[in-house]
């Protein structure tokens, strides 16, 4: 790992490609778990996106300091209490400072535990590499993943209740024109076929091998 | 009907209507990398099953004589509160339990650990298993109902998983644009697959 320069072209390469030619959710199929339950509506979906930025960035940075201490047998149990640790810290700030939006977001703050991604950086990046380029890591990871989920929310929000925000976009007219609110989108189903046709732009843009 | 029709309704409705992983996308990760055939979905699914059925009334002792506001009442510290602990606790409890029944499947049956083997340490990570225990914490189920709950949410996850290895094991015949193939078709197949559980909302066996 190229050290000194603060941001040189390794390390910006290890922050940007989450974003589109690794994207944890779109390529590395990791985190869809929560990526599609909280996606109902915008604001959860990015309350939840920067909750997982901050849990990544910060067992990254953790893991990556306690690295050379960490036996390796028992190296999956301490990162996991290092990331429940951060979620339980997340989970008491939402409900101090946001708490119905922690009651939206229910158990799937919890879930960030077993978030794939998370697990994921730190076995992957964090055991291996210095502060620096893990914290880099964690935020692309985190961003990434915070960028699909918004995107499928905002689509859902839109499509399945015409808002943004909790803000009505499609006009009045439209509706008496006859254009209705397709509740599929706001169920189970409309996550999964949506991520999917996001799934499929992403990799005509970005072709992948198939294993 | 009265009284096992309510928790054959309840078995029901955690099977079909609230699938774990169709209508709260939990356990997705393993759902979509061990599905590509029907032997290993299989097993994986009766791992699955065997975990949450035990592990799901094991946390909720757990909550119920240590972590809940008041839990402690029988230590004589009634006043302690403990909930904020449950994330850290309920998996601390799973990755143990699961290392548990790795090694006494180990010891006591070697065609089932081969069977089974692989597939546990996947579980421990699988947002199904933690997910229940929550869902369990959070609904405030009692000990009966969360044995049901932890059984049904297992056995929806299994026939969730086969269901999808079959198709995909047609699948692969078929001509699907490039972009498409691999993870984007097998989220389209899901939804699909989503609605069609969706179908049961509104069964009830009560009466």
């Amino acid at each position: 790992m190229a050290s000194g320069e603060l941001f040189s072209d390794e390390n910006k390469k290890v922050f940007t490609d989450p974003f589109s030619d690794n994207n944890p959710i779109t390529i590395q199929v990791l985190g869809i778990c929560s990526a599609l339950a909280v996606t109902a509506k915008l604001q959860p979906s990015i309350v939840m996106g920067l909750a997982v930025i901050a849990v990544v960035c910060g067992s990254n940075i953790i893991v990556s300091l306690i690295r050379k201490l960490i036996p390796g047998q028992v190296r999956i149990i301490i990162e996991m209490i290092v990331v429940a640790t951060l979620v339980i810290l997340v989970d008491q700030l939402l409900k101090a400072f946001a708490y119905d939006m922690s009651l939206q977001l229910s158990v799937f703050v919890g879930l960030i535990i077993t978030n794939c991604i998370v697990l994921g950086r730190l076995e992957a990046f964090a055991m291996g590499n210095k502060v620096w380029p893990s914290l880099l890591d964690g935020l692309g990871n985190g961003l990434g993943y915070a960028f699909i989920i918004a995107l499928v929310g905002f689509a859902r929000e839109l499509l399945g209740s015409g808002s943004v925000m909790g803000v009505k976009v499609i006009p009045a007219e439209a509706y008496e024109l006859g254009y209705s609110n397709n509740g599929m989108m706001v169920l189970a189903p409309g996550a999964f076929i949506l991520l999917g046709l996001i799934i499929w732009v992403q990799r005509t843009l970005s072709p992948q091998e198939e294993s | 009907m009265g009284d096992i029709g309510n928790h054959l309704n309840f078995i029901i409705e955690m099977i079909f209507v609230k699938n774990i992983l169709l209508s709260f996308f939990l356990g997705m990760c393993t759902y979509l990398a061990c599905s590509k055939q029907v032997s290993t979905a299989m097993d994986l699914g009766l791992a699955v099953i065997f975990v949450l059925t035990l592990a799901t009334p094991l946390n909720w002792a757990l909550g119920e004589f240590l972590l809940r506001d008041g839990a402690l009442a029988w230590a004589g510290l009634p006043g302690v509160d403990l909930s904020f602990l449950n994330f850290i606790a309920f998996i601390a409890v799973i990755a143990a339990f699961v290392q548990i029944i790795e090694m006494f499947i180990e010891k006591f049956s070697a065609g089932l650990y081969n069977k089974l083997g692989v597939y546990l340490p996947l579980i421990t990570v699988n947002c199904a298993i933690l997910g229940a225990s929550l869902f369990m914490w959070e609904r405030e189920y009692t000990l009966v109902q969360s044995v049901e709950f932890g059984f049904a949410s297992g056995l929806g996850w299994a026939i969730a998983i086969m269901a999808l290895a079959a198709i995909r094991q047609k699948l692969r015949y078929s001509n699907i644009p490039v972009g498409l193939r691999g993870l984007g078709i097998t989220m389209l197949v899901t939804g699909l697959i989503s609605m069609a559980f969706m179908a049961f909302a509104g069964m009830n066996l009560a009466q």
